[in-house]
């Protein structure tokens, strides 16, 4: 088959592969129709992820059509068309057991620090991703949504990730009606994070970002209030200042381990990879917030230490929340939203992309080319 | 004292009212139970909302010595069997997991040292493959041309461009080490079989 490998920092290509195989009893392969780009691959892509391995296949974004299930799968057929959220998961450990299924201890034998993860490194269990024909899908019962027959295809693919993630950092703020919410980064999860703000009754949103066509994007699509922070000098004053010299009752992290706005975080973790991310947008939320706010971190970070500026934190008296997204807990509500057209995820979708121009997809979706927002990789139909 | 809002015990007004954003926002408030949201409370045991039907799954086979986290008790009844370790970056693989536990900065080191010892190898072995690797196609550099290169980082007050000239140093710096060490010593060689 054919699949997106990893060949070095910056560097992918579409090789052959073997297909992969059922390797336990509730395994199922699914074929896949739809993949995506998220910018956590850009951290695998920039090389900042440890024991990110030559050959690997990313692509934790995916939907496609079962195409062989292991003897003890029970809740799905061949032919199916189903979505499969970001997390590998197995549905009884103590952790799946209470939700936390972007935590579970039975499926990542690489680390206890992170569950597992499609096609996002051996850090996150070892498992190829969804950037190509065919995937290993475990604990196909447990996992893996029939994609309702009215959804499309692209907002069930942004339902992996992207929306559920954004949703779930919204809720992480503990926003009550009227609260003051500043998302920092206006990329998929950013934008979703800002509609979904609005749909917990926030009285104001305010997105954070310097790429101009991402907060076009806000205004139109989440009908957030904008500004680029390379036009102020200090954005933290800024937010200081359009606050009442309060602050937010709310920030939300969406930009991650490469954040920019200063150039000595920004290479030391996504160039020389002396930390594990660079916290800029972070420290920016922490100082933003009032006192006794809170911060919801959605952006990824990679596991060795970042600098963070804690004492404020800590002075302040935040509260700070943050998970990997356990996707399929935000499932039911989410379709609801979208049925009810509250939510449209594939209005952000910029560029589809065959697979085999995924490399330049990569380049461009990395160097933020062409008003890319939320790039979609087609493998194969759906029926 | 209404501008000192902070100094004074009041909460600054909002500049649109409920009703106003209702109006203007599709969607606004449809979630507003702050009790009512998915993942509230954090916390929520329901073992049989899962779709599972184990107690604890039936273990995967394991084909070779899988590596794994001190900090497991065990292997993980599933487990990812992409790329096993292998050669020289594989043995520091290795000595990552079997040594240092995940609260150690050496096992992370170690983890990214045979990243990028496995980038050089697998590249210098692809070069005597049938898919030699090509850096202009993987980098996919050449969509500068289609995917306005130019104009998507002028125009704009981008701040990540100041490092864009980086990114090549990073894909292209270990080959240009690698070219001056072999040109040295194939200088020291030729110098001393000379001399
Ligand atoms: N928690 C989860 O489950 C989860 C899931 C998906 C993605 N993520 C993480 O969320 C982050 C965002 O993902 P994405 O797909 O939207 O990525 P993205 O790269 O498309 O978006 C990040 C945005 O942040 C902007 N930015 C950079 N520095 C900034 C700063 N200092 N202040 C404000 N904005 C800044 C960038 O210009 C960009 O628009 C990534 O770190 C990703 O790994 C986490
Ligand atoms: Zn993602
Ligand atoms: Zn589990």
């Amino acid at each position: 088959m054919k699949a997106m490998t990893y060949r070095g920092p910056y560097r992918v290509r579409v090789e052959e592969k073997d297909r992969p195989r059922i390797e336990h009893p509730n395994d199922a392969i699914v074929r896949v129709a739809l993949a995506a780009i998220c910018g956590s691959d850009l951290h695998l892509y920039h090389g900042m992820m440890p024991d990110t391995r030559v050959g690997h296949t990313f692509g934790h974004e995916f939907i496609g059509v079962v195409d062989e299930v292991g003897p003890s799968v029970e809740n799905l057929q061949v032919g199916d068309r189903v979505m499969v959220p970001f997390n590998v998961f197995c549905g009884t450990c103590f952790f799946c057991a209470r939700g936390l299924y972007s935590n579970c201890h039975n499926v990542n034998p690489n680390a206890t620090a992170v569950g597992g993860i499609y096609g996002y490194s051996h850090t996150t269990g070892g498992y190829d991703g969804g950037q190509a024909e065919f995937v290993r899908v475990p604990f196909a019962d447990v996992g893996p949504s029939k994609i309702p027959d009215w959804m499309e295809d692209e907002d069930a693919v942004l339902l992996t990730d992207a929306l559920a993630t954004g949703y779930f950092g919204a809720q992480l703020g503990d926003i009550v009606e009227g609260d003051v919410v500043i998302v920092f980064g206006s990329g998929p999860v950013g934008l979703f994070a800002a509609k979904s703000a609005w749909l917990m009754g926030a009285g104001r949103v305010i997105v954070i970002d310097h790429l101009e066509h991402r907060l076009e994007k806000a205004r139109t699509f989440a009908q957030a209030e904008t500004y680029n922070f390379t036009e102020h000098d200090d954005i933290v004053v800024k937010m200081k200042k359009i606050t009442d010299f309060l602050g937010a009752d709310v920030a939300i992290d969406a930009v991650g381990a490469e954040a920019d706005g200063n150039l000595i975080q920004h290479v030391t973790s996504a160039k020389l990879k002396l930390q594990g991310g660079s916290p800029v947008a972070l420290n920016w939320a922490i100082d933003s917030v009032r006192k006794g706010g809170t911060v919801s971190v959605m952006g990824a970070y990679g596991p060795l230490f970042s600098a963070v500026k804690f004492g404020d934190a800590m002075n302040k008296g935040l509260t700070l929340r943050m998970n990997q997204c356990p996707v399929k807990r935000q499932w039911p509500r989410l379709f609801e939203h979208v049925h009810n057209g509250h939510l449209k995820p594939s209005d952000i979708v910029t560029h589809r992309i065959p697979l085999e121009h995924i490399a330049e997809g990569y380049h461009m979706f990395s160097a933020k080319l062409d008003g890319m927002i939320k790039p979609l990789i087609t493998v194969s139909a759906t029926s | 004292m209404t501008d000192h809002y902070g100094y004074t015990a009041a909460k600054p007004p909002l500049r649109e009212s409920s009703e106003q954003l209702r109006a203007r926002v599709p969607g606004w408030g449809v979630d507003l139970d702050p009790q009512d949201r998915p993942s509230v409370p954090k916390l929520q045991l329901d073992p049989d909302a899962t779709g599972a039907h184990w107690e604890f799954p039936e273990r995967q086979p394991e084909h070779w010595p899988r590596e794994r986290s001190i900090e497991h008790q065990f292997l993980t009844p599933v487990f990812g069997t992409a790329q096993p370790p292998r050669g020289l970056s594989g043995a520091i693989r290795k000595l990552a997991y079997a040594r240092y536990s995940e609260g150690r900065a050496a096992h992370w080191l170690l983890l990214m040292a045979a990243d990028r010892v496995d980038t050089v190898g697998s590249t210098l072995t692809s070069l005597a493959s049938p898919h030699p690797d090509n850096l202009l196609a993987e980098t996919g550099v050449l969509s500068e041309f289609k995917a306005h290169g130019l104009r998507s980082r002028l125009g704009e007050r981008r701040t990540d461009v100041v490092h864009h000239p980086l990114d090549p140093i990073i894909v292209a710096g270990p080959w240009l080490l690698l070219g001056v060490v072999a040109y040295r010593t194939a200088k020291r060689v030729a110098s001393r079989l000379r001399g």
